[in-house]
């Protein structure tokens, strides 16, 4: 017993050093230095692209709908931690889905305010546009996705809708070796092209119109 | 099309692991691969111990079960203590007692169940003092299954092995450099490995500000599918992009989280002093995966029963509700199966939002006892008691005494392998039915209905076979379920283990009988479906009421939703 008792001890600090410690250490400094920009976060001078935002405006791409949601899902309840991985906007969240099962009546009722939001922009939405992600926090939509909110986004925006769908197609990121996963528009990266898009349009972006 | 490439190419990976990973464990483990050893020898010096001091059971037992508890000892405190210790850039304080028990416990039992959300409640310590574990737990489950198939291999033997070598050469000839390599691959494709604290963001076209928790991620995520240990940084676990960030993450995930399990058959069959043995095995637990990624991905391919309710028109994309969009549906329940059929339980996807058809796919996998092909280390012995259960059937069958790889399989060995199969579905089961009756367990469900039902049942499926994924919505923090979350875990672990670890002592006192014309042979595909029948109708037998209050009554509601 005790001959188990002190190998065990010492079998454990030895492995706090090394598995805890160094392996920790190890790796962020390699990580630091091989791939800085993907070990900080894929950070961008306007968030991660690979962290969900809300754009709740109808001059923006949507992405997901969380409990952030801009959608007529209403963020006081709370249901998930979307696109809230520690704080946004000031408020605490976590990330995580909204764990609602496949017969449960407020899923149901979610998804029909979605619907019918969706409808009364015009845009007949696809399964992404109406259903949480499983972070909250999910940052892509599928191409289609972004395909049918281009009658939304061109009415508010003005730019020509053959123009965003030129744009849309400019950033479908596609499956990795054409079959991993599937493929995906990124969300902050769409609305940047289209702000950029505007600028060189002589729209304005940053004003609704 | 997707699937079934993705598909040929884990089988291929497999293939790769199971041919070359299997035949260098074996010779780890039986001392013939030694360019590590100038790192061992200084781990043996402070041990006082060498590869040639071997252990009866009972002292392997013995130090399996003084070690694993020290380890919850000092994880446990860590965890209570955190708000004292460095590396906390966001200053959380302790953990509460009733969560430090059931996390510790979590990580030692190769579990990685998870009551709290991590980016809100670990500081960087925390996680790095779980992520040993997430080595140590691995490791000790190869232990066990090599002095089971010592146990087999060995004939009049007193010892099966030394404890301390087994899970020192474990960790540094086998998780240590493969989960590095891994490490660097999750961060190439943008999982993140900083130990800078949160990231202050502000989008200009917006206006809108986040704080995003960041941490050493990667190298966890490494570890974490390697060693079917599956507990994340992050709560949303691998759903959570800076996890799990590509297509390609999602399967190397899964590659990572069989190989080793896979793997080990071919390091039993070697051995033993033959592969078609592991072959068999193998063979048993890739017809239960093939099946249960039939079916189970074929569910989430369908609507979401409520979404489409809603008013939805058919879609190209199947049950979209908690999941992401660069995973699909197919590929999610692919990860789904198979961390739910290892021990690990990570999860790239909400599992509470998966059709009834799908949640059971998870929920079943577990219930067979997690042998296809299981957790690491733990997956091998567990098939090894079905496999001895099966041989036991046919000698009944036949009127003859059963043998197993020449080892005759009496009634010691019957009530070993009994115990050993029979702990998890009463250790489920038991803990369900108290936490249905007492109201402590009964509010935490977050769906009405079956669904809540299903939210208990998966909770302590999960814990007993030491998975660790969930149905979300349960509010399982709470010292209820904490405490007895902790002690099917405990169960589910050591229950099995020490009987295990005798039954490898009692099967190497004795000799082999040479095989005969009447031997039931053990490596024919005769042999493969006994194992694979044994396995189901143990599974059936057990759960099939417990599972159609659950998935199957949801299933058959058409129409009805629950509040």
């Amino acid at each position: 017993m005790y001959v188990h008792l002190r190998r065990s001890l010492v079998l454990l600090l030895c492995s706090f050093a090394v598995l805890g410690l160094a392996y920790a250490y190890a790796a962020t400094g390699l990580s630091q230095a091989l791939f800085p920009h993907q070990a900080n976060g894929s950070l961008g001078p306007n968030g991660s692209t690979l962290i969900g935002q809300p754009f709740d405006a109808t001059r923006w791409f949507h992405g997901r709908p969380d409990d952030f949601g801009p959608y007529a899902a209403d963020p006081a309840k709370g249901v998930s931690g979307g696109d809230n991985p520690l704080e946004a906007d000031g408020l605490q969240g976590s990330s995580g889905p909204t764990n609602l099962g496949p017969r449960s009546k407020v899923l149901l009722e979610d998804t029909r305010a979605l619907i019918r939001w969706w409808h009364e922009h015009g845009v007949q939405p696809t399964s992404d546009l109406v259903t949480t992600s499983g972070s909250g926090l999910d940052p892509d939509i599928s191409p289609r996705s972004a395909l049918v909110q281009i009658p939304m986004v061109a009415k508010a925006t003005g730019v020509p809708p053959a123009d965003l769908r030129a744009l849309v197609e400019r950033e479908v990121h596609p499956a990795e070796w054409g079959f991993l996963g599937s493929p995906t528009v990124d969300v902050l990266q769409l609305n940047e092209a289209l702000a950029h898009l505007e600028a060189r349009l002589g729209l304005h972006p940053g004003k609704s119109r | 099309m997707d699937l079934f490439l993705t598909i040929v190419v884990l089988v291929a990976a497999l293939a790769v692991c199971w041919r070359f990973l299997g035949t260098y464990m074996a010779g780890v483990f039986e001392g013939r691969i030694t360019f590590l050893a100038w790192a061992e020898r200084p781990v043996y010096r402070l041990l006082r111990t060498s590869p040639e001091q071997e252990q009866t059971w009972q002292r392997y037992a013995g130090a399996l079960v003084v070690f694993s508890g020290l380890s919850i000892l000092f994880t446990y405190l860590v965890l209570r203590i955190q708000g004292s210790l460095p590396l906390n850039p966001e200053h959380l304080g302790a953990v509460s007692p009733a969560l430090a028990w059931n996390t510790a416990v979590s990580f030692v039992t190769n579990t990685n169940w998870q009551n709290y959300a991590g980016e809100r409640t670990l500081s960087y310590l925390s996680q790095m003092t779980l992520v040993v574990q997430q080595f140590l737990s691995p490791a000790v489950g190869i232990a066990v299954a090599l002095a089971l198939v010592r146990g087999l291999a060995r004939r009049e033997s007193k010892t099966v092995g030394n404890f301390w070598v087994d899970v020192t050469r474990a960790v540094l000839y086998v998780l240590l450099p493969i989960a590095f390599l891994a490490g660097i691959v999750f961060v190439a494709q943008g999982a993140v490995q900083t130990l800078a604290g949160p990231a202050h963001v502000r989008d200009s076209l917006t206006g809108f500000t986040q704080v995003i928790p960041r941490g050493p991620v990667a190298f966890m995520e490494a570890i974490k599918q390697l060693g079917t240990n599956g507990g994340g940084f992050y709560a949303a676990n691998g759903a959570m992009p800076y996890e799990n960030p590509t297509g390609l993450t999602n399967l190397l995930s899964i590659v990572l989280l069989l190989a080793i399990p896979v793997a080990l058959t071919a390091t039993f069959g070697d051995m033993v002093g033959s592969r078609r043995q592991g072959l068999a095995l193998l063979a048993a637990m890739a017809v239960l995966f093939g099946a249960w990624t039939g079916f189970t991905t074929w569910a989430e391919h369908q609507p979401n029963p409520a979404v489409a309710a809603a008013g939805l028109p058919h879609q190209p994309t199947g049950n979209m509700e908690g999941k992401e969009a660069r995973f699909g549906d197919t590929q999610s329940a692919l990860y789904g199966v198979a961390s739910t059929q290892t021990s690990t339980g990570s999860a790239d996807a909400a599992y509470d939002s998966f059709n009834p058809i799908g949640g059971f796919g998870l929920l079943s996998g577990m219930m067979l006892g997690e042998v296809s092909p299981g957790g690491v280390g733990s997956g091998l012995y567990t098939i090894l008691l079905f496999a001895i259960l099966a041989v036991f059937i046919a000698g009944l069958m036949v009127g003859r005494t059963p043998e197993y790889l020449g080892k005759k399989i009496q009634a010691r060995e019957i009530q070993l392998a009994g115990i050993g199969i029979l702990v998890m579905p009463i250790v489920v089961l038991v803990l369900t039915a108290i936490a249905v009756s007492v109201h402590a367990g009964r509010v935490a469900p977050l769906n009405g209905g079956p669904h809540g039902f299903s939210e208990i049942l998966y909770a302590f499926t999960s814990q007993a076979n030491n998975n660790g994924s969930a149905f979300g919505g349960i509010s399982s923090n709470t010292a209820f379920y904490n405490v007895l979350g902790g002690v099917a875990m405990l169960l589910g672990r050591f229950a099995i283990m020490v009987p295990v670890l005798a039954l490898g002592g009692v099967l190497a006192e004795k000799a082999t009988v040479p095989a005969g014309p009447g031997t039931f042979r053990t490596d024919t595909p005769l042999f493969v479906g006994l194992v694979i029948g044994s396995i189901l109708l143990i599974g059936a037998l057990t759960f099939f009421p417990a599972v159609s209050l659950g998935p199957i009554v949801e299933q058959l509601s058409h129409g009805r939703f629950f509040g």
